[in-house]
């Protein structure tokens, strides 16, 4: 894995837009070639306004994408299972993820797979921990009983299933499950361990999310920001890739 | 891209680059219009997987809602309180010239004229949507008869009545009609005020108190009935005294009933009133402010002699004023344009450009029960905007989502 270590919170998303960026322009998208980006259901879509809306007002109408290129899991289907299953399938039929982004959570899961999810699991209904239902109360007028307990989420297989996969995490209260992914054993309890599995994966975070890590992995990847830096400077632009994408080789390799 | 709009095949513009006035603040967002009204980018995006037609780069304007002007008695030679044979073509010219001083609705204002004018002039005035021909009219605003002597300002002496004998049947036959009537300006303390006040509110007609000298308990029981304007506060009414604040006192009243608003005109051309009284309003209630041009026939023409219904007006600059009696000073009417009076405005008070612009714009739509159409760039409302510079310059005008006037390259 890399493990990129950023001062704060904004800086860590910098970076990581940064990564993103180069990542896509690199690729070459371009009609019936997709990037194909996955991104882990923030909540529920019974409170479809707050979902749609974040993802509108913070990514969808900043960038061209076409609206018949964005897949959202629909939590209002009449057959949840097939709603599920049909996920995978469009998937599969935009030539898998090319890259995954996702966070994690306080207890360690990736998208809804809450401690104790098969690490081969598939988009399938996940009923919801205690901890993320308080988390997502906020949405909910703080009222507990109004929080959906279900969710539909893809699972820790189809991410593992991505080619690259990228996951962010700052603050303090998530500093112990960063220890638990990478510094611990494979573990169910800890879906996010799955990915030390995974050949390609990114863990951005800031200085608060490495609290709980060993001085000696934070000296030794800091010790690598240097090379890792390159993979966002020079910052590569749509309109300057023609002529450059038969050098844009990996500087380096894992 | 190819959209696949399941609501509509009509096009959708995407104005880009800009900051729209949305939710009283200036956001770096873009404009979306289809068929003349703003639209919701979401919705567009999530239900009808479509994307926009057309994109137009505004170059980092500020896009706010077109102005609205209820207090405008004509312009260009025009003059609404003249009943001419060819009054329509008079009206169309204006509605289209004021279309560069940003304004996209307004409500021509006739002063008080004898009824024969009002029998021939008010049915010759009818609401329609403005477009490239002009700006829209929402309905006339009739400044008297029904006013006060001792403040009757430039209106006629002989002019003036009273509805002490008849209330409402007295104003209908005055009027002859009130088919496309928005407006009426009438002083309180008149006899039987309260019974016509009732009538007119409840026809939808928004009753404004002005040219009065209504103590403060005359003027609140007029808004208990049911009225909601002041005409150009602080001119043609008693001064604010502090034992009696008169008309004034409205701004700052424990008496308006609860849920509703008292808004009052203000001519912010730095002459009717001087910069310190407007703050003061303007501190006293911020919200209830509506900038009014209170233009008479001789805006935007040279100086000179112009007619302001029954009276001869004398310009000289900026100032209007009755002519032949050299020493009276008696102000009547104005020659300022609605942009002037919103920079005006931002400049006395220091406020904001958000605040500016919304005293045209959204006061004067809420106070005539128009905001869910008029006044804002809220998804559904109709597209009547402009592009201004941050010096709020119009650049452009737009009604319907079409562009009607754009400022020429050389400046003019």
């Amino acid at each position: 894995m890399k493990l990129i270590i950023l001062e704060n919170y904004s800086q860590a998303s910098e970076w990581a837009a940064k990564y993103i960026r180069n990542r896509i322009v690199q690729f070459g998208p371009g009609p019936g070639r997709f990037f194909t980006l996955g991104l882990p259901t923030g909540l529920p879509r019974d409170h479809p306004e707050s979902y749609h809306s974040f993802m509108w007002n913070n990514f969808f109408k900043h960038i061209d994408i076409s609206p018949e290129n964005v897949h959202i899991l629909d939590g209002n289907a009449p057959d949840l299972q097939a709603e599920c299953d049909a996920f995978e399938e469009k998937i599969k039929a935009a030539g898998g993820i090319e890259l995954f982004v996702g966070g994690i959570g306080p207890d360690g899961h990736i998208a809804f797979n809450e401690p104790g999810s098969s690490l081969v699991s598939r988009t399938r209904v996940k009923t919801l921990a205690m901890d993320t239902i308080l988390a997502n109360a906020r949405f909910f007028d703080g009222d507990l009983s109004k929080v959906p307990t279900m969710a539909l989420t893809v699972g820790v297989g189809t991410v593992m299933d991505a080619r690259e996969v990228m996951i962010l995490i700052t603050g303090a209260h998530k500093a112990f499950a960063l220890y638990k992914a990478i510094e611990d054993g494979v573990n169910h309890m800890w879906t996010v361990s799955a990915f030390q599995q995974h050949p390609n994966t990114v863990f951005v975070c800031d200085e608060d999310a490495t609290l709980e890590l060993r001085v000696k992995t934070v000296k030794y990847f800091k010790g690598l920001m240097l090379v890792h830096n390159k993979l966002v400077e020079p910052l590569y632009s749509m309109k300057e890739m023609g002529a450059e994408r038969s050098q844009s080789k990996k500087p380096y390799s894992d | 891209m190819p959209s696949n709009k399941s609501v509509s095949d009509a096009p959708i513009v995407q104005f880009t680059n800009c900051r729209i006035l949305r939710d009283h603040q200036l956001q770096r967002e873009d404009l979306w219009v289809r068929e003349g009204k703003i639209l919701n980018p979401e919705k567009l995006f999530f239900d009808e997987k479509g994307s926009a037609d057309v994109q137009l780069d505004c170059k980092d304007s500020i896009i706010a809602p077109g102005f609205i002007d209820v207090q405008i008695n004509g312009g260009f030679g025009v003059d609404f309180s003249l009943a001419t044979d060819d009054f329509k073509s008079g009206i169309d010219l204006v509605s289209q010239k004021i279309l560069s001083h940003g304004v996209t609705s307004f409500c021509p204002t006739l002063v008080t004229s004898p009824p024969s004018v009002y029998h021939q002039v008010l049915p010759q005035i009818s609401v329609r949507n403005g477009g490239s021909h002009g700006a829209g009219i929402l309905g006339a605003h009739l400044e008297g008869p029904f006013i006060s002597k001792e403040k009757k300002g430039a209106h006629p002496e002989h002019c003036l009545r009273t509805f002490e004998a008849g209330a409402f049947q007295d104003l209908l036959a005055t009027y002859g009609s009130l088919d496309c009537v928005q407006i009426v300006t009438l002083a309180p303390e008149m006899k039987r005020s309260s019974e016509v006040i009732r009538e007119l509110t409840k026809r939808g007609i928004c009753v404004s108190l002005g040219h009065s000298v209504a103590n403060l308990s005359q003027a609140e029981e007029a808004v208990q009935h049911g009225a909601t304007f002041i005409t150009h506060l602080f001119n043609a009414m008693l001064p604010f005294h502090h034992r009696d604040p008169g008309i004034v006192g409205l701004l700052t009243s424990d008496k308006i009933p609860a849920g509703r608003r008292v808004f009052y005109g203000m001519i912010s051309d730095g002459i009717h009133t001087n910069p310190a009284a407007l703050r003061i309003a303007h501190r006293a209630h911020p919200k209830g402010l509506v900038l009014v041009t209170d233009a008479m026939a001789g805006m935007g023409l040279a100086p000179g002699r112009h007619t302001l219904g029954q009276q001869v007006v004398e310009i000289d600059g900026l100032n209007t004023y009755i002519a032949g009696k050299c020493c009276t000073k008696t102000l009547s009417g104005s020659v300022a344009t609605m942009d002037t009076c919103v920079r005006h405005f931002q400049e006395a008070t220091g406020c904001s450009a958000e605040t500016a612009l919304e005293a045209a714009s959204l006061h004067p739509a809420q106070l005539l029960g128009i905001e869910h159409k008029k006044g804002t760039l809220n998804y559904d409302s109709d597209a009547d905007f402009l592009m201004l510079n941050d010096s709020l310059y119009v650049q452009a005008t737009y009604i319907a989502g079409e562009e009607v006037w754009r400022q020429d390259v050389s400046g003019m």
